[in-house]
């Protein structure tokens, strides 16, 4: 069974919000109709929105590292929005286990965001309809689209490839060699949601400098020893500091 | 969580409703067990209808929860794996059968329809009456596993959220029922009064419980296993939203978390001993009106409370939200 799901790469996300715009703006004129804004351009703006990116700071100045963090619907194996929906509106598709809402049938009475740990739905104040993340559902199973475009809007727009795209239940796809290799793992496993979305850890990227890699041991000056030296700074004075 | 005004008075007032119902039925029962005098079947009757009032005023009050209330039919649909969608099934079953049962008494459609024993006559009313307690207590169930089942709420995740519904809810149904039978003049009101008081106090029990169950609860998530990074000093400095967003709104209270606190002392005294006090009194002056009043006192008590119980859920998503929270 084919469960897409994204894999969000913590150490190169850079928190430029192109994956917030991008959805934003495929899913708010596709079929599914607007996601709603509340005073865009007026101090308080509010709107709906699949995907937002949030901010941590870790650590104690002056040793911190900031998180960018992109949060979205999860598309958990184990959805606990699905069975409390009154309706059947909320539902994970079989064929590829994305969680989808159908907005017709959504009464709107908010029970499927009390079931959700992660915060991952808003009720658009408009339409008075629960909305997530679709995956771009309708781009992804679009096959008029060439292949390399049937993709999340939000993975095409990311600038530092921090978004994976594909199937976990695969083996030997993209997500899944990440995930086993890369450490992936899952926001809050204590529940047993089993979210398909994987975040790939902040790595810290470390330099290992031998002191005989700092010597240049063909040296041609300091084998013809023509170098004018007399304990001035030089251009190469790494090498002749180890000498 | 995000107290509406619609689900408070939907919870409290089928509460009474449902509460009273069982009165009426309760009433019956001791009548025909001839430990009570046989009322007039208008008492029963009109009891019954006052019951229908309150719960069709929760019905009505649900409506305005919902973003499209002109589809809630749709909600019986998953009445295999929601609780909300059994509620909404359950909850006009036990209309139909309030309904039926105050007819039936009306119109005196108390014929015996056959005999168990020797002297036990059973009724379409008494079959109503059955059908009627089942479905009433059916409902609460429904009502508080809405809440209770919900997994990630800690606070509401726990069978004494079934017990609270059930034991506040008949406590002031039965409450109402010694205030319908103080207004006009039936000498019930000391039954009624009698079990709403050891109704209150069961629900005292559960309730405190509940709250010292509460205080000492652990939250299972914590912002190092909502974004997965381990370390003890982690700032927010983002939420993803300038102006706010559903989640900043919906899973927050916004009140003081003193006033919330402060607001615990200001229920139990309004539920609990208030109304107690009233109904003894009432015993000692044979007031008609203080039993109204105990009524009244622990119906507005208990939206207080379910203000509180929402407001003293807190949510995991919020985590991601550490600005308000």
């Amino acid at each position: 069974m084919t469960q897409l799901a994204l894999v969000i790469d913590l150490n190169v996300c850079v928190g430029c919000h192109a994956c917030v715009t991008s959805c934003k703006e495929w899913n708010t004129s596709g079929w599914a109709g607007p996601l709603t804004d509340y005073n865009p351009y007026e101090g308080s703006p509010r709107g709906t929105f699949f995907n937002r990116v949030q901010t941590f700071e870790v650590g104690t100045f002056p040793n911190t590292e900031t998180i960018h963090f992109p949060k979205s619907c999860l598309h958990c194996e184990e959805p606990p929005c699905v069975p409390v929906c009154p309706t059947g509106a909320s539902y994970k598709r079989p064929d590829n286990g994305v969680v989808l809402v159908d907005y017709d049938k959504c009464i709107g009475c908010k029970y499927c965001s009390w079931a959700c740990p992660y915060g991952a739905r808003e009720l658009d104040e408009q339409q008075k309809v629960m909305k997530k993340c679709t995956l771009c559902i309708d781009r992804i199973t679009d096959e008029s689209l060439p292949e390399r475009e049937r993709k999340p809007a939000c993975v095409l727009a990311c600038p530092t490839n921090a978004r994976l795209f594909g199937d976990i239940h695969d083996p030997d796809s993209e997500v899944s060699v990440a995930i086993r290799e890369r450490g992936g793992y899952q926001l809050m496993p204590e529940w047993g949601t089993k979210p398909a979305n994987h975040y790939l850890p902040r790595r810290k990227t470390q330099l290992h400098i031998r002191p005989d890699e700092l010597t240049r041991v063909d040296n041609p000056w300091r084998k013809e020893d023509i170098t004018p030296y007399t304990g001035e700074e030089s251009i190469d004075d790494v090498a002749w500091a180890a000498i | 969580m995000h107290p509406a005004l619609s689900v408070i008075l939907l919870t409290t007032a089928i509460g009474a409703g449902q509460g009273l119902f069982l009165a009426m039925i309760t009433g019956q029962l001791y009548a025909i067990a001839h430990f009570l005098p046989v009322q007039e079947g208008q008492f029963y009757a009109f009891g019954s209808l006052l019951a229908l009032a309150f719960l069709l005023a929760g019905l009505g009050a649900s409506f305005f929860h919902l973003g499209h209330p002109e589809r809630a039919w749709r909600a019986i649909a998953m009445w295999r794996t929601s609780w909300l969608s059994r509620e909404v099934i359950v909850l006009p079953l036990v209309m139909i059968l309030a309904l039926a049962y105050g007819s039936a008494h009306a119109f005196g459609w108390t014929r015996p329809l056959f005999q168990i024993g020797e002297s036990l006559q059973v009724d379409l009313s008494l079959l109503l009456g059955i059908a009627g307690t089942i479905a009433t207590l059916a409902l609460f169930v429904c009502t508080a596993m809405i809440y209770a089942a919900v997994r990630f709420l800690q606070e509401w995740h726990t069978p004494l959220t079934v017990s609270n519904f059930l034991f506040l809810g008949t406590a002031s149904g039965f409450m109402l029922a010694a205030a319908y039978s103080a207004y006009l003049g039936n000498p019930l009101v000391t039954f009624y009064g009698t079990w709403s008081v050891i109704l209150t106090l069961v629900g005292f029990i559960s309730r405190f419980l509940h709250l010292r169950r509460n205080d000492r609860l652990k939250p299972k998530s914590t912002l190092q296993t909502a974004i997965g990074i381990r370390h003890t000093q982690i700032v927010q400095k983002a939420q993803g939203a300038t102006g706010g967003s559903f989640n900043t709104g919906e899973f927050f209270h916004g009140q003081n978390p003193r006033l919330v606190y402060a607001l615990r002392y200001l229920y139990l005294t309004l539920i609990f001993p208030i109304p107690v006090l009233l109904i003894g009194l009432s015993y000692v002056i044979t007031s008609p009106r203080l039993p109204i009043l105990a009524f009244g006192i622990q119906f507005l008590g208990l939206m207080v409370e379910r203000w509180a119980f929402f407001a003293e859920a807190r949510h995991p998503q919020n985590l991601y939200y550490q600005s308000v929270a």
